[in-house]
């Protein structure tokens, strides 16, 4: 008990050091002082960084774990799935994702959402990565200014994010054709491009395929560009021989669009984003001059058009200008013929310059002046032909002519549409050549020239018999003996026959023959006086090396 | 009074470094110079300031993801309690459990020891002085064995680093689990576990 007294003397002589002890009080309350501002401030840090939570829908959850699902946008993570549900009705599946603080534009309305997985289409391979690392849902954040809580997320990548630089076309075609989302779009066969969405157009009639061409090359579009479908591959049978034209394997596959300017397009503009274009079938269809407006036109034909198809060209002077669109067969009940009423468009505005030069000389363009500009064509000769285009397939073509010798028609300008008068076709007046020459043929003897021959081909024969039982047997006979007297004639030739010896000794004579009068006439050269006065002592034959002689005058008398 | 006389009746207090018996008019040991004192200088205070701090700390700690594990590309974050989830789901109960006493039990149960050791103290408590002793003494056993781990995530961090097949990076939940295990430790410390008997002799 006596320790509290003592236990309260002992401050006293510390009473300086309790002062310190009061100043490092407040010193060791700063460690959780320290400890509360940094953990507030990290909870205030942390709350300030959660994004925005969004809803996202999909048709199925493939690939999505909650709290494990990243959201990414360029690859960086945006965001992470925090539960995934399905919706109400069981037909869709609702993730929940946080989106982090700097992921805020991607609540706009019109942000995109996607699940990544590995795809392979025909435009190749993609998500590979995805295969190990499990997907993850792409992101891109939209434009609008109104932000959104739900989403519903698109069951393919998109195929342009907002970020990318260039402009979106609108073309207008008939049907899709192999065309697809992701389909390239080619300019000088490089690919600027591709399709991003299609829809039928708003009247039904036709297809509406939205592109769009990279930056920078959409400063090549032009206003007067002109696209057309690439798909496929295009042969053509010409003149030069056989042509494939494809603009790349891919193409052929998945389809594809290219687009070119005309070549006679000076002052082409680029043209305004969301621009509207025709999309053409192919390259020759895009590459023609506007058509302008069609011109109907009539023509009757007597002979029957086997090879005359729809859509068959129409020429004038070799220029195409126009196309088949109808044929009917009519029939006259007086005089029980047939016919044909072919009904043609002309595009007037393909004839170029004539057409201008023609509008200028007549005035206008209305339909009666055009009348009656084909009325003077009609009187001076303008005919229509059907021709044929192709030997080998028999395909007519409609051609209209001049033809000086043509017999005058009547033209009746007011007649809608305008009738063209006609002449058979140069095919035609070949077919009735050829069948007049058929017709002489058939009206020939042949069945008379026939028998003749038989009998003298039985003529023949009979002679050839006597040949072969009389002629033949002489002819060997003959032969057998020419071969007996060759052999009795080399029989004598033979090295050891009397004939050859004989032969040899008469030979031998002859030469001995020979050098007496060599003799005779060196001596005679030598002593031509000899002839007259006989032979002297002195010239002996054997003395004819004397040189003392000129006489050779009578040499050549005596050589002969 | 068989039993010895208390320090502070013969004047004489304890050096804390060597053990030295000093007469309490000494500021410094004369043998190794150290500071001396009657009891741990500001110990109640001292301790709760820590332990304070370590209450805050233990809060991020747990919120915070401590790991992030990138497995093929796919990247998770993970806290402590979500990990101990995961091994439990994942049939490995006894990683979990183990975790889960070294990152959850151990250090509440520090809190609540130091707490209830410093209101009992500042009350001036009779109560179960002996069990408190033995509670202290085992507070400061187990304590380290919570930095098991951080020296977990750290080993980890460092070993599994194999770029795009798998990489494991410590993250800031683990920092203030760290500080944490190490504030309860000093904590636990700078308590002087002496208080607890001088009710004993000062108030009765």
């Amino acid at each position: 008990m006596s320790d509290h007294p003592g236990s309260k003397q002992s401050p006293a002589p510390g009473t300086p050091a309790v002062r310190t002890r009061r100043f490092n009080v407040s010193l060791v309350w700063l460690v959780p002082i320290v400890a509360a501002l940094v953990g507030v401030s990290m909870m205030i840090n942390n709350s300030l960084s959660a994004g925005p939570q969004i809803s996202i829908s999909f048709l199925t959850a493939e690939g999505l774990e909650a709290n494990k699902t990243q959201v990414k946008y360029k690859n960086v993570v945006i965001g992470k799935v925090t539960a995934i549900a399905l919706s109400d009705d069981r037909s869709k599946v609702n993730a929940t994702v946080e989106l982090d603080q700097s992921a805020q534009p991607f609540t706009a309305d019109d942000s995109m959402f996607w699940v990544v997985r590995p795809r392979i289409g025909a435009n190749g391979i993609s998500g590979v990565d995805t295969l190990l690392s499990g997907a993850f849902i792409g992101a891109d954040a939209g434009h609008s200014d109104k932000t959104s809580k739900q989403f519903v997320g698109l069951e393919t990548p998109p195929p342009v994010t907002y970020g990318q630089q260039g402009k979106r076309f609108t073309l207008h075609t008939d049907d899709l054709g192999s065309l697809d989302i992701g389909s390239p779009v080619y300019y000088r066969r490089i690919q600027v491009g591709q399709v991003i969405s299609y829809q039928l157009a708003s009247d039904g009639k036709g297809v509406d395929v939205r592109v769009f061409v990279n930056s920078p090359n959409d400063q090549y579009v032009t206003t007067d560009s002109r696209f057309w479908n690439a798909s496929g591959v295009d042969v053509t049978l010409g003149a030069n021989g056989l042509k494939v034209n494809t603009e790349s394997l891919s193409s052929i596959l998945a389809g594809g669009i290219a687009f070119v300017e005309p070549k006679y397009s000076p002052n082409s503009v680029p043209a305004a984003e969301n621009a509207t274009y025709a999309l053409f079938d192919d390259q020759d269809t895009a590459l023609a001059p506007p058509d302008g407006e069609p011109r109907y036109m009539r023509m009757r034909f007597d002979q029957p058009l086997r090879g005359l198809a729809i859509n068959a060209p129409v020429e004038f002077l070799g220029v195409n200008i126009g196309k088949v669109v109808s044929m009917n067969l009519d029939f006259d009940e007086q005089k029980k013929d047939f016919w044909t009423v072919v009904g043609v468009v002309i595009y007037p505005n393909r004839l170029g310059k004539v057409q201008a030069k023609l509008i200028k000389e007549w005035g206008g363009e209305d339909e009666a002046r055009s009348a009656e500009l084909i009325a003077g064509f009609v009187k001076r000769g303008l005919r229509a032909q059907a021709r044929s285009g192709n030997l080998l397939t028999g395909q007519l073509l409609i051609s209209l002519d001049f033809m000086p010798n043509a017999k005058p028609v009547v033209f009746d300008q007011n007649a809608k549409p305008l009738e063209i008068p006609t002449v058979p076709g140069s095919l035609d007046k070949l077919q009735e050549q050829v069948q007049q020459v058929v017709e002489k043929i058939s009206k020939l003897p042949l069945e008379a020239i026939a028998n003749n021959l038989n009998s003298s081909l039985g003529e023949m024969s009979k002679t050839l018999k006597q040949v072969n039982g009389e002629v033949l047997p002489q002819m060997r006979d003959t032969l057998v003996q020419t071969r007996k007297t060759l052999a009795s004639a080399n029989d004598s030739f033979s090295e050891d026959s009397p004939e050859r010896l004989r032969l040899g000794q008469a030979m031998d004579e002859v030469q001995r023959t020979a050098r007496s009068v060599r003799v005779l006439t060196d001596f005679l050269s030598r002593h031509p006086e000899s002839l007259i006065r006989g032979r002297l002592k002195d010239n002996q034959p054997d003395a004819y090396k004397s040189t003392s002689s000129s006489v050779r005058e009578p040499e050549p008398e005596a050589q002969p | 009074m068989s039993a010895p006389p208390y320090a502070r009746d013969l004047q004489l207090m304890l050096c804390h470094t060597c053990g030295q018996v000093c007469s309490q008019s000494v500021h410094h040991c004369p043998r190794c110079d150290g500071a001396v004192h009657r009891r741990k200088p500001n110990s109640l205070t001292r301790t709760w300031a820590f332990l304070l701090a370590s209450l805050i700390f233990y809060v991020p700690a747990n919120l915070l993801p401590v790991m992030y594990t990138n497995m093929f590309g796919s990247g998770s974050e993970n806290t402590i309690l979500s990990g101990v989830y995961e091994f439990w789901s994942h049939g490995s109960w006894d990683i979990a459990l183990l975790i889960f006493i070294a990152s959850v039990v151990v250090p509440c149960i520090k809190f609540f020891v130091l707490a209830t050791l410093l209101i009992s103290c500042q009350r001036r408590s009779h109560w179960a002085m002996r069990e408190r002793a033995r509670l202290y003494r085992f507070i400061e056993v187990i304590g380290y064995w919570s930095m098991l781990d951080v020296i977990v995530v750290a080993l980890v961090a460092a070993l599994v680093q194999f770029r795009a097949l798998s990489s494991i990076e410590p993250r800031m939940g683990i920092l203030f689990f760290g500080l944490v295990v190490v504030l309860t430790m000093w904590a636990a410390m700078s308590f002087d576990p002496r208080l607890i008997w001088d009710v004993e002799v000062e108030d009765v």
